[in-house]
C-alpha cells in the first residue's frame, strides 16, 4: 500500500494542482458574477432583477455535469470552442455564482436599512454607498454560507473529469486503469486528499469569520 | 437672509397624507426645534428637506437653491444638511474616525491624510478623541450618537437636522449628546425634532408645535412655554414637560 501511495503521489499531485487551479478560478469569477447579480437582484431597475431570478433558478436547476456538456460540446456545434479546462471554469463559475447570489442577497437584506439612509444622507451616490457600505458589510456576513459554497465548488472538479480535464480525479484514473490491484487504494487516496483539503479550509475560513466578527459587527443587534 | 425655506410641503405615503401643507423658514446659524406627538409627519419633514423622501407638493429652498427641482444634483446638496439620526446609523464596518472620514474622503474627495485629520478634530470636538479606533459596537449609545454628530459636522453642513437624537438612549447618556448640540448651537444651523424640553427651552432660537401634519404654532421659546396663543399647543406643552421634566 505504501509503494503504490509512492508511486501514484507525484501524479495525484500534480493533479491536486489542477483541482486547485480550476477551484480557485471558477470561485474568484464565481464571487465576483455572484456579487454582481446580487445587487442587480435587489438595487437594479425593472426588468434586471426578474432577469436575474430566471439566471438563478435555471442555473440552480441543472446538473453541473449537463452545464460542462453543454458548454464543451454544446457550443462547439455552433462554432464556440472551449478547451476542457475553460470549459469547466466557466460552467463551475456560472452555477456557482447562482448560489452565490442567494448568500449576497441574504447578507444584504439582513444589513440595517439605515446604513444605506446615512450613506445616501452624506451625499454619497447610490453606487458609492454600495461600494463603500453595502458590499464591505455583505462580505462579512457572507463569509459562513461563503465557505460553504467554497467546499462545493472544490468537490465538484472532480465532475470536470467527465470532459476530460486532467485534474485529481482523472490523474488517479490513469493510475488505477494502468493498474487495476490498486483501485480501492487510490480511490482512498484520493478521498483523503479531497477531505483533508475540504477541512483545512474550512478551518481557515471560520478563523476568518471570527476574526472579522471580532471587529465589532453588530448587524442583527440593532434591529 | 432666510437661509432654509419651506414652502407648503405636501407628503402622503399611499391614501395617508402626513404633512398637509408645511411652511416655515430659518436663518443661518439659527436652531429650531420641531415638537409634537407621534406620528404627527415631524420625521417624514426632516426627510422631505434632505430629499430622502421628496415631497410631493411645495418647494424647499436651501441657500438660495430649489432642492425640489428635479435637475438639482442631490448628492451635492444632501452635503449641506448634515444628518443625525435616531438609531444612530453608524456603518458597523468602520471605526468612529472612519465613519467620520469616510464622507469626506469619497464624497469630499479629499486626501486620505487631510480627511482623517479633519475627522479626528470633529471627534475631539464632541469629546471622543480616545474612542476614534474602536467600532460602533463598542462604543455606548451616548458615544455612538456623538460619532454621529461628529460625522455629520465634518461635512461642514449649512444645517444639521436631528431626528430625536437622544430618544435611543438611557437616560444617563442623553446629557452628553446635548451637550455637543448646546456647543455647536449658532455655529451650524440645526433643525431638531426631540421631546427634550430643557434643551428646546435653553437653546432653541424657535419652537414649532407640528400636530396632524400642519405647524399648529411656532415663535421662540420664551412666548411657546409661557403665552401660547393656541390651546392645544398649551395643553401638549404641559402634558410633556410633566413626563420629560422641563430642565
Amino acid at each position: 500500500m505504501l509503494e503504490i501511495l509512492a508511486d501514484s503521489l507525484p501524479q495525484l499531485l500534480e493533479g491536486l494542482q489542477t483541482t486547485v487551479i480550476l477551484t480557485i478560478l471558477s470561485l474568484i469569477l464565481g464571487t465576483l458574477f455572484g456579487i454582481f447579480l446580487a445587487v442587480i437582484r435587489i438595487y437594479g431597475r425593472f426588468p434586471l432583477p426578474y432577469l436575474i431570478i430566471i439566471y438563478e433558478r435555471v442555473l440552480r436547476g441543472i446538473p453541473l455535469i449537463v452545464i460542462f456538456f453543454l458548454l464543451f460540446f454544446g457550443l462547439s456545434q455552433i462554432g464556440l470552442e472551449l478547451d476542457p479546462f475553460e470549459a469547466a471554469i466557466l460552467g463551475l463559475a456560472l452555477r456557482s455564482a447562482a448560489y452565490q447570489a442567494q448568500i449576497f442577497r441574504a447578507s444584504i437584506n439582513s444589513i440595517p436599512e439605515g446604513q444605506m439612509i446615512a450613506a445616501r444622507s452624506l451625499g454619497m451616490s447610490k453606487l458609492s454607498s454600495i461600494g463603500y457600505i453595502i458590499i464591505p458589510q455583505m462580505l462579512r456576513l457572507s463569509v459562513p454560507g461563503w465557505s460553504n459554497e467554497f467546499t462545493i465548488v472544490l468537490k465538484d472538479t472532480s465532475i470536470a473529469f467527465s470532459i476530460g480535464v486532467i485534474e485529481l480525479m482523472r490523474q488517479g484514473r490513469y493510475i488505477y486503469v494502468s493498474n487495476p490491484d490498486s483501485t480501492l487504494t487510490i480511490l482512498l487516496i484520493i478521498a483523503l486528499i479531497y477531505f483533508i483539503f475540504v477541512f483545512s479550509i474550512n478551518k481557515g475560513l471560520s478563523y476568518l469569520e471570527k476574526k472579522y466578527r471580532m471587529s465589532g459587527f453588530e448587524v442583527g443587534v440593532e434591529r | 437672509m432666510e437661509m432654509l425655506e419651506v414652502k407648503d410641503v405636501h407628503k402622503s405615503y399611499g391614501d395617508l397624507e402626513v404633512l398637509k401643507g408645511i411652511t416655515f423658514s430659518m436663518k443661518k446659524g439659527e436652531t429650531a426645534v420641531i415638537i409634537g406627538t407621534s406620528g404627527t409627519g415631524k420625521s417624514t419633514l426632516l426627510r422631505c428637506i434632505n430629499q430622502l423622501h421628496p415631497p410631493d407638493k411645495g418647494e424647499i429652498w436651501l441657500d438660495g437653491e430649489n432642492l425640489t427641482d428635479p435637475k438639482i444634483d442631490i448628492n451635492r446638496i444632501r452635503q449641506k444638511i448634515g444628518f443625525v439620526f435616531q438609531e444612530f446609523n453608524l456603518f458597523n464596518h468602520l471605526t468612529a474616525l472612519r465613519n467620520v472620514s469616510i464622507g469626506l474622503e469619497k464624497v469630499k474627495k479629499m486626501d486620505k491624510e487631510k480627511a482623517r485629520k479633519k475627522a479626528m478634530e470633529e471627534l475631539k470636538r464632541v469629546g471622543l478623541k480616545d474612542q476614534a479606533k474602536q467600532y460602533p459596537a463598542q462604543l455606548s449609545g451616548g458615544q455612538k450618537q456623538r460619532v454621529g454628530i461628529a460625522r455629520a459636522l465634518a461635512m461642514n453642513p449649512s444645517i444639521i437636522l436631528f431626528d430625536e437624537p437622544t430618544s435611543a438612549l438611557d437616560p444617563e447618556l442623553i446629557g452628553d449628546v446635548l451637550d455637543v448640540m448646546k456647543s455647536i448651537a449658532h455655529e451650524v444651523a440645526m433643525l431638531v425634532v426631540t421631546h427634550e424640553m430643557g434643551f428646546a427651552r435653553n437653546v432653541a432660537d424657535e419652537i414649532i408645535f407640528m400636530e396632524g401634519g400642519v405647524i399648529v404654532e411656532s415663535g421662540p421659546p420664551k412666548q411657546m412655554f409661557q403665552n401660547p396663543k393656541k390651546a392645544r399647543t398649551k395643553e401638549f406643552l404641559g402634558r410633556i414637560s410633566t413626563l420629560y421634566g422641563e430642565d
